[in-house]
């Protein structure tokens, strides 16, 4: 029993750091109605402004403290909210999604390009109480130094004061209320846009405090450390329905305490040892999006006043003249046909090799296209399913000789069925639900497949051998017979897409994205479309995902990790995540700006000042949900319109217009 | 010996938690049958309704169509069976256009959606299926919003295209949950007119949950009233109407006196 408590008490301030993350999950949806992705990214940009201040400016812990987390984690929350979060309708949770999730990305990126990269070990502590570095007393053979003390006390000092605020104070009904429908609370002369700021900048404070507090227990500390520890507090803050405080609080210290008795009775050389301690986060988060109902319904819109919202604005392409329509499309054959010759005459190496980076990972971007632009749901495991191509073609290629093209059908075809089983465990999941199911799947992966040196070839990889592309001259890692084979395989992926949207299968889906239960109510089966969407999905990614590793010589976990799916995720959303094209600009756009930047001074190139730009540019999704760069193709098609048709374009953003419309 | 209901509803109940929403309802509805379902708010209509086109599970009872039972049937599949329906708070597609909700729902009644034709550009609207829909949306009296996207219109004419579209599916019954919610006094006349059309020329029935009670006069045949989740008289419109208790349920003690 004493070896027992001995494992399970260290366990505590572990699942207390859990918790305190989850708490602050939990008060922002509970506020802003957000699932604030960024939370993690918020605490560690408090923890690296911290650092900086108290490691290489030398103050003392209590100044930089004030500066961090009482002056700038509140002010970046405000800035959240009235920059960002407040554009969004109560309705769009899609949107609000999407946004976290840029932040969840760009806010590490940023940090790299203002301070560069910087080795930071939190020492310092902002809680005069309690030293750190001073044992205080043991308990069943267990230290307990200043560091434990500091977690338990802000823990449950947080717990208590969190829940007081939500449950027994006007300003928590208020904030409560404006979650429902910002719009009727005001109708009852509550200042709703103020009560859900003062919720960004409570629940920034929480961020920055828990970032700060929590710094020192992991020392030297990167960003990585922040998003392994939202996952856990992802999972804590499901199984409280994103609404129990204690809930939350209980799953968060409960999943430390188990890692820590696993970590102490399993042996250290053992697979369970090194595959479930660092997923038992998935099976927490996974038991909970599949046990509790509660979970199918997170995100839906009660706002009664959602129906005065705006349509969503048509495409481009959908509201341009039949004129100018024809000579958009003769200027992208013609451009088409430029781009075509100049990469097979006169195109520099260099960018030719970026050029087809760009052309293969639109093969992967496309699905995103398919699930999210269709189907209208947000899937965070594109990478992973691209890995699994990628390490399938490559496996098969090692121990079976398998041409890399044909390994890439099968490759294409087991990744397909990964996303089959991933559509059938979250059937009944919706928007935000369906998101985190993804994303603990991505984390499975990464956690188990992904590090398994026998599969993926550990953190090198597996490099590329000539060989497994056949012994012909054809695909030799010739520039031009790449670009055909990318062009190729590209034409074949975007026509599957266009074929689809437009055929039955197409307008299914987008029936269920304006209504399931009338779809469904029609004698569309929703499960069975679903099925089809996440199959074909999962193709396109598992062989954009060969196509990838062929250009790059190599099949890395590292290239197909979970960040790079909400990576994936911000480009698409940025260029146009409605249409073919919004995909292969992203893709094309990431490795051409990633080219540009490395002639700016070393500090700023590299993918982080990529990563912050598309992050922010995808920002813009709470505006123009379409995409910034659809957004402005519809503006500048308009004024072309103008200017060669004399037409007089409907202003941006208003419905298609009919005469015989009352609306 | 009389047909057999097309319907049949026995001694249904459904619960949430421990409110009783729905409470030993049964009543049949044969072919081409217009019945009514009246009663005051929260009396568990659209609770029988979900409960007939699968978006709820019943707890108790059983609910026939065409004599097989429809427990454990999914929603999408008592559609292709031919129930059909429109919402009480209208669920439209949005981005698409009215022909295209046709279209949608003209395809799904046929339980087509096979990938492959997709991927073979074969499953371009066929000159059959474009008739059905100009006949539908020629009876609704919405030919002239066919390529308007639903997003531009009103209420009244989104009320419409959700009717064509449950009609666009062929139902053998059409459960129209208060069709004239939010509407003039002269949509309202125009969907009165529309329904039975479809019941009397189509051979529809109808199971018409509405508020309206002058509209609800005009176009059944029979009508059942429910209150608090229990049903409370059934018969002919006028019969119902005089019955002291559906008129206490209605306007309280001053109207039953």
């Amino acid at each position: 029993m004493e070896q027992f408590l001995g494992f399970a008490l260290p366990g505590i301030p572990y699942g207390c750091t859990y918790a305190i993350v989850a708490v602050g999950l939990v008060l922002t949806y509970q506020a802003t109605g957000v699932f604030n992705f960024a939370f993690g990214a918020q605490a560690f940009a408090a923890a690296f402004v911290f650092t900086i201040l108290t490691q290489n400016e030398h103050w003392s812990g209590f100044p930089a403290f004030v500066v961090t987390v009482l002056v700038m984690s509140p002010l970046v929350g405000l800035a959240f909210d009235r920059l960002l979060f407040r554009h969004i309708p109560n309705s769009n949770s899609m949107a609000k999604l999407v946004c976290s999730l840029c932040l969840f990305v760009g806010i590490p990126s940023l940090m790299t390009v203002i301070f560069g990269s910087q080795n930071l070990d939190a020492t310092a502590t902002i809680f005069p109480f309690f030293n750190p570095n001073v044992v205080y007393f043991t308990l069943f053979d267990t230290p307990i130094n200043g560091i434990y003390l500091s977690t338990i006390t802000v823990t449950i000092v947080v717990l208590v004061a969190l829940t007081v605020l939500l449950r027994f104070t006007n300003l928590g009904l208020q904030m409560r209320g404006a979650v429902e429908s910002r719009r009727l609370v005001q109708l009852d002369g509550v200042n709703s846009g103020g009560v859900v700021a003062l919720a960004w900048v409570i629940s920034s404070f929480m961020a920055g405090l828990a970032g700060v507090l929590l710094a020192p227990i992991y020392g030297n500390f990167q960003a990585t450390d922040y998003a392994a520890l939202m996952v856990a507090a992802i999972a804590a803050a499901a199984w409280g329905l994103l609404r129990s405080i204690p809930i939350a609080t209980g799953v968060g210290v409960l999943m430390g305490v188990i890692s820590t008795i696993l970590q102490g009775y399993l042996p250290t050389s053992s697979l369970l040892f090194s595959a479930v301690i660092p997923a038992l986060p998935f099976f927490f988060l996974v038991a909970a999006l599949l046990i509790l109902p509660g979970m199918r319904t997170l995100d839906l819109s009660r706002d009664p006043l959602s129906t005065i919202d705006p349509p969503p604005p048509p495409t481009a392409a959908m509201s341009r003249t039949p004129q100018m329509d024809r000579l958009i499309k003769r200027a992208w054959w013609v451009l088409l046909a430029v781009f075509c010759v100049s990469m097979l005459t006169w195109i520099p190496t260099t960018w030719e090799g970026v050029f087809n980076a760009g052309l293969a990972l639109s093969t992967v971007l496309l699905s995103i296209t398919l699930i999210t632009g269709m189907a209208g749901q947000l899937s965070l495991c594109q990478a992973t399913l691209a890995g699994v191509g990628a390490f399938t073609a490559a496996q098969l290629a090692i121990h079976l000789g398998l041409n890399m093209i044909v390994g890439g059908l099968v490759g294409a075809a087991l990744a397909a069925a990964v996303a089959v089983v991933l559509a059938l465990l979250s059937l009944r999941l919706r928007g935000l639900g369906l998101a985190l199911m993804t994303l603990a799947a991505a984390l499975l992966f990464d956690s188990t497949f992904f590090n398994a040196v026998s599969i993926s070839g550990g953190t090198p990889g597996l490099n590329l051998k000539a060989e497994w592309l056949g012994t012909s001259a054809f695909f030799s890692f010739n520039g031009h017979v790449l670009f055909v084979l990318c062009m190729a395989v590209l034409t074949i992926c975007v026509a599957v897409v266009l074929l689809v949207r437009k055929g039955t299968v197409g307008r299914n889906l987008a029936a269920m994205r304006g209504s399931e239960m009338a779809a469904a109510g029609l004698g569309i089966n929703p499960t069975w479309q679903r099925i089809i969407v996440f199959a074909l999905a999962g193709a396109l990614a598992g062989f954009g995902g060969v196509l990838v590793t062929i250009q790059q010589q190599v099949a890395s976990p590292n290239a197909w990790n979970t960040d790079y799916s909400l990576v994936f995720i911000v480009l698409v959303v940025t260029t146009g995540v409605a249409t073919v094209e919004g995909a292969i600009q992203a893709g094309i756009g990431y490795y051409v700006v990633t080219q540009i930047l490395t002639y700016l001074p070393s500090r700023l190139g590299g993918s982080s000042l990529v990563i912050v730009l598309f992050a922010f540019g995808a920002l813009q999704y709470a505006r123009h949900p379409e995409g910034v760069l659809e957004y402005q193709k519809r503006r500048s098609t308009q004024r072309f319109e103008r200017l060669l048709f004399s037409r007089h374009a409907d202003p941006v953003g208003a419905p298609l217009s009919t005469s015989t419309a009352d609306g | 010996m009389a047909d057999p209901p097309l319907l049949s509803l026995q001694a249904v109940a459904k619960s949430f938690g421990g409110v009783r929403a729905v409470t030993d309802i049964s009543f049949d509805v044969h072919a081409g049958e217009s019945v009514g379902l009246v009663g005051p708010n929260g009396a568990g209509k659209t609770t029988l309704f979900n409960c007939v086109c699968g978006q709820l599970r019943y707890d108790h009872g059983e609910i026939l169509f065409q004599g097989l039972s429809l427990q454990g049937w999914p929603t999408y599949k008592r559609a292709r069976m031919g129930i059909g329906r429109t919402y009480q708070k209208v669920e439209i597609f949005t981005d698409m256009s009215v022909r295209e909700h046709l279209l949608v729902a003209e395809r799904a009644r046929r339980g087509e959606g096979r990938l492959w034709r997709d991927l073979l550009n074969m499953s371009a609207p066929l000159r059959s299926e474009l008739d059905n829909i100009e006949a539908i949306m020629e009876l609704v009296g919405i030919s002239a919003l066919a390529d308007t996207s639903v997003n531009a219109l009103g209420l009244g004419h989104c009320r419409l295209v959700e009717l064509a579209r449950a009609l666009a599916g062929q139902p053998k019954i059409l459960l129209a949950d208060e069709p004239s919610s939010g509407l003039d006094v002269r949509e309202t006349a125009e969907v009165a007119k529309v329904l039975r059309t479809v019941q009397r020329e189509r051979g529809t029935a109808l199971l018409l949950v509405e508020h309206d009670l002058s509209m609800v006069g005009e176009v059944v045949d029979r009508t059942v009233v429910m209150d608090l989740g229990s049903m409370l008289a059934t018969g002919t419109f006028n019969e119902v109407m005089d019955n002291p208790a559906v008129r206490q349920a209605y306007l309280g003690q001053m109207g039953a006196a």
